[in-house]
């Protein structure tokens, strides 16, 4: 048993360090770690810098572009990247769809997507949860009736991520309701360009704008952009969720948030001359959430071990999720506490990044509090960390 | 990155656990604890031909000259088996310190210890020291030629029936550690039960004479000879904790799925399967800190080392109170019997977790080496 990294991955991390500190904007960086407000440029910015180096979708095999990285490699990229403030991948094109048209689709449809999902051309967004399917993702309601060459899709998506920036949604939708609500869905690739998609936005808890509705009239989709066979989508659906991996573990991100919450509180008076870090009430809670930290990267170790054993993805990924998305909440409401007095203010003007105009409360309050109401979601996206239990119980302990 | 074990470590853990599971049965454990002496000299004698006595004893002086994995494997059976014996403070930490020592007169002694002849308690504890491993109170004296100790010593695991004590004292020149024989004139030992079968021993030490050749370490440079016997024994009981919420999480797991009510297992409800997910993920976690603290027991860096320990021994802490809550109360009625195994590893848990410094305690320790 050896729990530290070879000497091979930490060359690598070096590299991947030396990368990002000399190719990330300075902009872009002091936006992601000043809790500025980022603009579509500036993903599709470090895609391109990061394309320059086939490092887009590094997992992905060598003849789609990838280098064929391991999951220790794309965990320490990760971090690399979180800790120095690049702005993420988002998973959509490379983690999520990408997979998927490698497994099933055509060659067509491979020669044609995967080169723009790295090169940023296409950005994908996710068309699975409607108004009356959301842990229950197989109700799903929108239907495509076949005319000829096309499919007709009507129905409405919800919940859906930075779809105002994306120009590709791939979708489950109704195509027959015979049998099982599981056995009639298929897998359409939709351009969102499309006539008849109609994209609203859905304003959340902390006044930001990153979900939306996607409604579909009578929106005309070729058959050539089905995935696979129709009415197999939900088998190509759960292929993806099995591809949601060590990453559900938010490491890098909650990494940084530990540091900066150890940075605000030692630089936050507690009264009496004190910083708030010297506090042992405060204290002993940041320590909890670095101990739980500390427990999390080593069983996200461990699974990578038993995913490399077996040569399969297992269900304690449902673990990760579940920890990785309480780690980052705790982190989050604790750095809202350490504000104090200041917790309160909503200053959404200062999230732009040229911002100069008068500020109440601390510098490095900004956007705090709005973090805190926004990571509510990261319990419930993605497979809510009920659904997580339930899969746990049933798959880890055969209940 | 490796998380595999050795076929030596497959092998032992599998020898280990089929012994056990055949010998230590709940009946067995209970004739024991009914001793007041947490002690069999049968099943000792086993772990003696099993080779395990001798895990941190040199190969030279009759040991297998083991690794903290080893000891590891070792210890998660014992605590999935809710072994009594005391293993852990003779055959790791005492031992472990003789051997660190290297004195060439206390050779003999290990090599006892190897055979399962002796038994050896580390007395370093004291009423007011909560967990402080300098709040050292006793005092030793130089006197012709030899020392004299005065002072006390508190829960010592084992330490009424051990043939010899790891001792420490303060002397002049700063912390020290002797190697006491078990009887000698001014000592008193007293054992005292504990809730999950064992004892402990209260000692007095009044105007114990003991030789030169007593002293273990270098005169004074006693406390990192302390701590490192604390972080085996922090190690060794995380490893226990692990087999035992393993074992208890198996337990509840059948018990689930066999105790029918309203017609159904109770393991079919949500509300349950919740809980049990839940229990998986902590004893998950804990084992997690359980390999990290065995992996960081060596390591030159001291922060380094104490963050691993203190955070290993917190969180599994926390996990095993937790899992052993929460087994309790899916068992009802049956969990707070005295019949079945459950209460029996519930009581270990907990007292595990007052052993060589609580929650709080590792908390504290571990914010103080916070870096911003």
């Amino acid at each position: 048993m050896d729990l530290n990294f070879s000497a091979d991955e930490e060359r690598f991390r070096s590299e991947v360090r030396a990368f990002v500190a000399a190719e990330l904007p300075a902009s872009i960086r002091d936006k992601v770690l000043g809790h500025k407000r980022l603009e579509r440029e500036d993903f599709l910015s470090w895609v391109r810098i990061l394309n320059t180096r086939g490092w887009v979708a590094p997992s992905w095999p060598r003849r789609f572009g990838g280098q064929e990285w391991d999951p220790a490699r794309e965990l320490i990229f990760e971090e690399e990247c979180a800790l120095a403030g690049a702005p993420p991948v988002l998973s959509f094109g490379p983690r999520m769809v990408a997979p998927v048209i490698m497994a099933f689709g055509t060659e067509a449809q491979q020669e044609y997507f995967l080169p723009r999902i790295l090169s940023g051309e296409h950005w994908w967004c996710q068309g699975y949860s409607e108004p009356g399917a959301g842990s229950d993702l197989a109700s799903l309601m929108t239907r495509a009736e076949r005319r000829g060459e096309t499919y007709v899709v009507n129905g409405q998506k919800t919940w859906t991520t930075l779809a105002q920036h994306a120009n590709w949604i791939f979708c489950l939708v109704r195509t027959s309701s015979e049998g099982r609500p599981q056995s009639g869905i298929s897998f359409l690739l939709i351009d969102m360009k499309s006539p008849g998609i109609t994209v609203r936005p859905i304003v959340m808890l902390d006044g930001g704008h990153e979900i939306n509705e996607v409604w579909f009239n009578d929106v005309e989709v070729p058959l050539a952009n089905r995935i696979g066979e129709e009415n197999k989508g939900w088998t190509y659906a759960k292929f993806l969720l099995g591809h949601e991996r060590v990453s559900n573990a938010t490491l890098g991100l909650s990494k940084r948030a530990l540091r900066e919450l150890k940075a605000i509180t030692a630089g936050t008076p507690a009264g009496g001359g004190s910083a708030l870090l010297e506090i042992a009430r405060f204290r002993d809670r940041i320590a909890e959430a670095e101990i739980d930290l500390m427990a999390l990267e080593v069983l996200a170790l461990r699974v990578i071990a038993m995913d490399r054993e077996r040569h399969a993805p297992g269900p304690e990924a449902s673990l990760l999720k579940l920890r990785g998305s309480q780690i980052q909440q705790t982190l989050s409401e604790l750095a809202m506490e350490a504000l104090g007095p200041y917790a309160p203010l909503h200053q959404p003007q200062a999230l732009a990044a040229d911002w100069t105009g008068p500020l109440a409360g601390p510098s490095d309050g900004i956007g705090i509090t709005a973090r805190y109401f926004n990571h509510r979601k990261v319990s419930i996206y993605a497979g809510s960390n009920e659904i997580q239990r339930n899969i746990i119980a049933r798959h880890m302990l055969g209940l | 990155m490796n998380f595999a074990f050795t076929e030596e470590q497959i092998q032992l853990r599998a020898t280990l656990r089929r012994f056990l599971t055949q010998t230590y049965t709940l009946e067995r454990r209970r004739a024991i604890a009914r001793t007041g002496s947490g002690y069999d000299p049968a099943i000792w004698q086993q772990f003696a031909e099993l080779g395990i006595l001798g895990l941190a004893i040199p190969e030279s002086l009759g040991g297998i000259g083991g690794d903290a994995f080893d000891a590891m494997v070792v210890m998660e059976e014992l605590g999935r088996s809710l072994v009594l014996e005391p293993y852990l403070s003779t055959a790791l930490v005492a031992a472990g310190v003789l051997a660190r020592a290297g004195r060439a007169q206390h050779q003999p002694l290990l090599r006892a210890v190897a055979t399962g002849e002796i038994r050896l308690a580390f007395a370093h504890e004291e009423r007011d020291s909560r967990w402080r491993l300098d709040a050292v109170t006793t005092r030793a004296v130089r006197e012709s030629g030899g020392w004299v100790l005065e002072g006390h010593k508190s829960m010592v695991a084992d330490g009424a029936g051990a043939h010899y004590l790891v001792t420490s004292a303060r002397a002049a020149s700063g912390l020290c550690l002797f190697v006491l024989p078990g009887a000698l004139e001014g000592m008193t030992r007293r054992a005292v039960a504990t809730h999950d079968g064992s004892s402990v021993a209260e000692i007095e030490l009044a105007g114990v004479r003991a030789p030169a050749e007593a002293l273990l370490g270098p005169e004074g440079g006693g406390l990192p000879l302390i701590e490192a016997a604390s972080d085996v024994a922090i190690a060794g009981l995380c490893a226990e904790a692990v087999g035992a919420m393993d074992a208890l999480l198996a337990l509840t797991l059948e018990y689930v799925k066999n105790r029918k009510q309203f017609g159904v297992p109770i393991g079919s409800f949500q509300a349950l399967q919740h809980r049990m997910a839940d229990m998986l993920l902590h004893a998950e976690l804990a084992r997690s800190m359980s390999y990290l603290a065995s992996a960081k027991l060596e390591v030159s860096d001291v922060t380094e080392r104490r963050r691993a320990i203190s955070a290993a021994k917190f969180l599994v802490g926390r996990s095993a109170r937790f899992v052993g809550q929460e087994a309790v109360q899916l068992h009802g009625g049956m969990g707070v019997s005295d019949e079945v195994a459950t209460s029996h590893y519930f009581k270990r848990l907990t007292l595990i977790n007052a052993s060589f410094g609580d929650m709080g305690h590792h908390l504290e320790r571990f914010g103080s080496m916070m870096a911003a």
